[in-house]
């Protein structure tokens, strides 16, 4: 065995901020061969969508399927915001439970979180950094879609100006930078459900658990806010303003439903950020 | 092996790289480390020894803040914690109830990312030190291979890298030979030696008494969350009774003369010459001597067909510490 040529780090060199764990976490999280698989998936999505409608010989009926899928064959623009709209309440959720259920719990299970934490990466700063990793993930998931969504419309139907709700009518490029912002509306809508998969994972070391309780709330919050009797509730849950981007399809942008939806995430980011952190920040690893 | 340098031995107060008073660690009900006083002198190779279930990991985790201690006090390298975690755990390196990695990244990808969350750690000596850390090991030829390929002694190893990306005070390492052949065994020894030649603290856990004899210098031996005994290793050696085995055919007649002469008759090792009086020198070698007992046996009546004066093994004394062999506790 060699000797040691490591150097010490010179005397009084403060700390760094530590933006390596974040590149790090990154790095680990999108190198990951079930982070390709997952984003995979959601790039089939619309491409399975636009080679439906353009093998069916019957043309869809207006306001039958889901939203906006009567004009893809008028017009590919329109394949991204139909896929969001289809990926939205289950398979969007279905990924982000995956990432988001996994961040402390997967890290317990693999013997890595003690690891982490006697590196000393500091409990709060893992929190967040986890946190912004699910983030980014969130991110890639809607982008992905809406991407792989554009570039099939493109290339399997006529492309023009886009006609909105407001009726008003737009070009190209604006359309693609509107999809762009409903994707953004979209990761916005995602990230309670990240904050509440990264609590779950606080509790358990078994990944696979925090994953399917996460994804099992998503699902029960959708119920939720279908049942009329409970219209009381329906302005708390998490997935309220998920389908509330047809304000982003006027002319001018109507703003509100996507600062009503900001302001409802972040209060579950408050407040499950808040629990995460009560938990594990004196929570005993002994995995 | 390596003796405390004089100066250490010399100080009114030794200095203690680990010390922890009356610290308690509960499950519920049940205390798996239950009062236990560590003193870990600085500079020492110190042998955490018991058997299975014995509390030593839990007492590594409550150390390393992993865990938080029921009650009791815990002082690493001269600060208070879990209060001073932050400053304290960038000088300590440590293996924790064995190797924890990344299955899908490679050995280097492992340690980069563990590298990469310790503020303290600097980003452009990182692929240096890993490969250092790796060549110390004997792993470089692994590099390229997923951790997940790895066999449980590559990851021991690789968890040994990890603990030595850094130049550290103080090494804390739980049981570091489970997993390796007898090859990695000494490897894993001499590199223990050369770090505490380098100056390094080294704390370790092992429920294998050949492995503290030959690589402490300090030992505590635990049992069932108590720490039982804690000194330097020639200390408890020499604190070994002495025993005198007869072997006769009236070990009655005999037991009672040792007891006439002040002896504590013991008990035969099961399995072991039923024709035998075995009995605890009091007072080591202030005992009577041998040529006293065996004259009064003889005298007596005794039938004396064999007589000695033995040591007790180092092994007699933590069976009779523990009250059970290296086995393991429910
Ligand atoms: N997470 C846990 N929950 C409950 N009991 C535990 C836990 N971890 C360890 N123990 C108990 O604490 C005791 C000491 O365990 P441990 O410190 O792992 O022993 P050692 O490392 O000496 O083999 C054992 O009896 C074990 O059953
Ligand atoms: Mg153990």
């Amino acid at each position: 065995m060699s000797a040691d040529t490591s150097k010490p780090l010179a005397p009084g060199v403060r700390p760094a901020v530590g933006w390596s764990l974040l590149g790090s976490e990154l790095s680990v999280l999108f190198r990951r061969l079930r982070t390709w698989a997952m984003l995979l998936a959601l790039a089939a999505v619309p491409i399975l969508i636009a080679v439906a409608v353009k093998l069916s010989s019957r043309p869809v009926a207006p306001g039958r399927g889901p939203l906006f899928l009567d004009r893809i064959t008028q017009n590919g623009l329109f394949v991204a915001v139909t896929a969001l709209v289809v990926c939205v309440p289950l398979f969007l959720p279905l990924t982000i439970g995956v990432v988001a259920g996994d961040t402390i719990a997967g890290e317990a299970n693999m013997g890595t979180l003690r690891y982490l934490l006697l590196a000393p990466a500091g409990r709060v700063r893992l929190l967040l950094v986890k946190y912004a990793g699910a983030v980014a993930f969130c991110f890639a998931a809607t982008v992905t879609v809406a991407a792989s969504g554009a570039l099939v419309g493109v290339v399997l139907f006529p492309v023009g100006p886009v006609t909105l709700l407001s009726g008003d009518t737009i070009g190209v490029g604006e359309s693609m930078l509107r999809s762009l912002v409903i994707a953004g509306y979209i990761t916005v809508s995602l990230l309670g459900l990240s904050a509440i998969g990264l609590l779950i994972s606080t509790f358990t070391d078994v990944p696979v658990g925090a994953m399917a309780a996460t994804i099992v709330l998503s699902v029960v919050s959708q119920v939720l806010d279908n049942l009329p009797q409970l219209d009381w509730l329906h302005p708390w849950l998490f997935s309220h303003h998920w389908l509330g981007f047809a304000d982003l399809l006027r002319q001018p942008i109507d703003w509100t439903s996507f600062g009503a939806n900001a302001l409802l995430q972040a209060g579950y980011i408050a407040v499950c950020g808040t629990l995460a952190y009560a938990k594990f920040s004196n929570k005993d690893i002994l995995s | 092996m390596k003796e405390p340098s004089p100066t250490q031995r010399g100080a009114a107060a030794e200095e203690l790289a680990v010390e922890t008073h009356g610290l308690v660690k509960r499950f519920g009900q049940r205390a798996a480390v239950d009062g236990i006083d560590l003193a870990v002198p600085r500079g020492a190779v110190f042998g955490f020894l018991g058997p299975n279930g014995s509390g030593k990991t839990t007492t590594i985790r409550v150390l390393l803040g992993l865990a938080s201690a029921t009650s009791g006090d815990v002082r690493v390298l001269d600060q208070s914690m879990p209060a001073a975690l932050a400053s304290v755990l960038p000088d300590v390196g440590a293996l924790v109830e064995g190797p924890g990695f990344y299955p899908f990244l490679t050995g280097p990808g492992n340690l980069m990312r563990l590298d990469s969350a310790d503020r303290h750690a600097l980003p452009a000596t990182r692929r240096q030190r890993v490969a250092d850390a790796l060549d110390r090991v004997g792993l470089t030829h692994a590099a390229g291979k997923k951790v997940r390929a790895y066999s449980l002694g590559m990851k021991q190893r690789l968890g040994l890298a990890n603990a030595l990306l850094r130049p550290r005070e103080l090494l804390v390492l739980d049981e570091p030979t489970n997993g390796l052949d007898p090859q990695g065994t000494r490897e894993v020894r001499s590199l223990v030696r050369s770090l505490a030649a380098g100056g390094t603290t080294v704390f370790v856990s092992s429920h294998l008494l050949a492995e503290v004899e030959q690589m402490c210098t300090h030992v505590g031996v635990m049992s069932a969350g108590r720490l039982v005994a804690q000194g330097p290793l020639a200390e408890l050696r020499s604190a070994g009774q002495r025993q005198v085995v007869v072997e006769t055919p009236d070990a009655e007649r005999a037991n009672g003369v040792l007891a006439r002469l002040g002896l504590v008759p013991a008990a035969t090792p099961d399995g072991e010459r039923p024709i035998e009086a075995r009995a605890v020198m009091n007072g080591g070698l202030a005992g009577p001597a041998p040529e006293v007992i065996v004259a009064a046996l003889v005298a007596d009546g005794v039938r004396v067909r064999g007589f000695a004066v033995e040591d007790a093994s180092l092994e007699d004394r933590f069976v009779s510490l523990t009250g059970e062999g290296f086995d393991v506790v429910g």
